[in-house]
């Protein structure tokens, strides 16, 4: 069953949660051959019933101790602009719409996944065109994420500091 | 009178050789190879969230030559602690020199804390990492940007200063950071003695820096 997963992190993004639980966002993806839709929804007052909508198989969840499990049973995934979210979704493989939350003050995390979008790593949209994103969306144009490279860095330090 | 004049003469020579081996200190990090003599102490900071989860995977990579670990975490963190236990009894250690510690410290500033009592928990933070460093005498500080880690740096600074033990900082600037440092990272700039970042276009702003790509 082709699964949408949406996470927002440890935050709280109503607005998002509301809007991809519309009548006119499950038919959306829907059409796209989506019948699963699994909601992470953090602090956000919005907890969304199982029952409440008819289009698409609904589950809501506030946090879990991992997402990895999610992350890896999603064909697509939906998110906030969290780096650390952002960053697991890519590194697990998966198509990745960032949904920027533009009422939040202070964002800097906007950075990660501005860059992330213009290398092509990620699509990229707000709740206002969210329905227009997911009915004309073209996920294969996203390039693949390579992972970091830490033994770059070790290799670099043990050189520096003279380790044998 | 002569007594006065002499008093002043007195502290204005000792900042004037408070400078000179500042400048000295910062400027010979490079110099200094403590691997080739020995293991290498490691003082790591872990800060909450994403910081832990970026340090560990610097740590991943480090091979057996750096020990001992002391991870130093702040008070009201709940997470990191589980999150390096974990790490560290994953590591595969074929001696049993290996080791590693954690500690707790004040946290320097809560994320939205007002500017002014950010100054009173620094300087109260500076009061713990004095101590800690004067005693754990590590090689090197490991960093990537929470508040935390600039008491320590500091401290590791002074050591080097006073002629006691020269302490290297090693600054990781996060992934998240792409077109502007953080404010650690702004301040630990002037004093690292490797200062790593991520993007490109950091490494075009800031001079200084390392840039090896992503290494998270």
């Amino acid at each position: 069953m082709k699964t949408v997963f949406v996470t927002v992190g440890t935050t709280s993004f109503d607005e998002l949660i509301e809007n991809v639980t519309s009548s006119e966002a499950a038919q959306a993806l829907k059409s796209r051959g989506y019948e699963r839709l699994v909601l992470q929804v953090g602090r956000g007052s919005v907890l969304p019933d199982p029952e409440s909508c008819p289009h698409i198989r609904l589950e809501a969840f506030r946090f879990k101790a991992s997402i990895a499990e999610d992350m890896k049973q999603a064909d697509l995934v939906i998110s906030h602009a969290g780096a650390g979210s952002c960053l697991e979704a890519l590194s697990a493989g998966k198509p990745l719409l960032v949904v920027v939350n533009d009422k939040l003050m202070d964002n800097h995390q906007l950075e990660l996944a501005r860059q992330l979008h213009m290398d092509s790593h990620l699509l990229y949209c707000t709740c206002s065109n969210l329905m227009e994103t997911l009915r004309t969306m073209d996920l294969s144009v996203l390039q693949p994420f390579l992972p970091g490279q830490p033994k770059i860095f070790a290799n670099f330090l043990d050189k520096a500091l003279g380790v044998l | 009178m002569a007594f006065f004049i002499g008093a002043v003469a007195a502290v204005l020579l000792i900042c004037l050789l408070f400078i000179i081996r500042l400048y000295i200190v910062v400027k010979t990090g490079s110099n200094h190879k403590p691997g080739s003599k020995g293991p290498v102490a490691a003082l790591v900071v872990a800060g909450s969230g994403g910081h832990t989860t970026e340090i560990l995977r610097l740590m991943e990579s480090l091979s057996a030559a750096y020990t001992p670990r002391h991870y130093v975490i702040a008070d009201t963190d709940r997470m990191s602690e589980e999150k390096i236990c974990t790490f560290e009894s994953s590591k595969q250690h074929s001696d049993s020199e290996s080791q590693f510690t954690i500690i707790r410290i004040p946290r320097s500033r809560e994320v939205h804390q007002s500017w002014s009592s950010s100054v009173l928990s620094t300087l109260s933070a500076l009061c713990y990492s004095l101590p800690l460093v004067f005693r754990l005498r590590p090689d090197m500080v490991l960093c990537n940007g929470p508040g935390t880690c600039v008491p320590l740096c500091v401290a590791g600074l002074l050591l080097g200063i006073l002629g006691m033990k020269k302490v290297l900082i090693v600054y990781v600037e996060s992934i998240c950071r792409v077109e502007t440092l953080s404010l650690t990272g702004k301040i630990l700039y002037l004093i690292s003695d490797y200062f790593f970042v991520q993007w490109s276009s950091l490494r075009d702003k800031y001079p200084k820096s390392i840039f090896l790509g992503r290494i998270v």
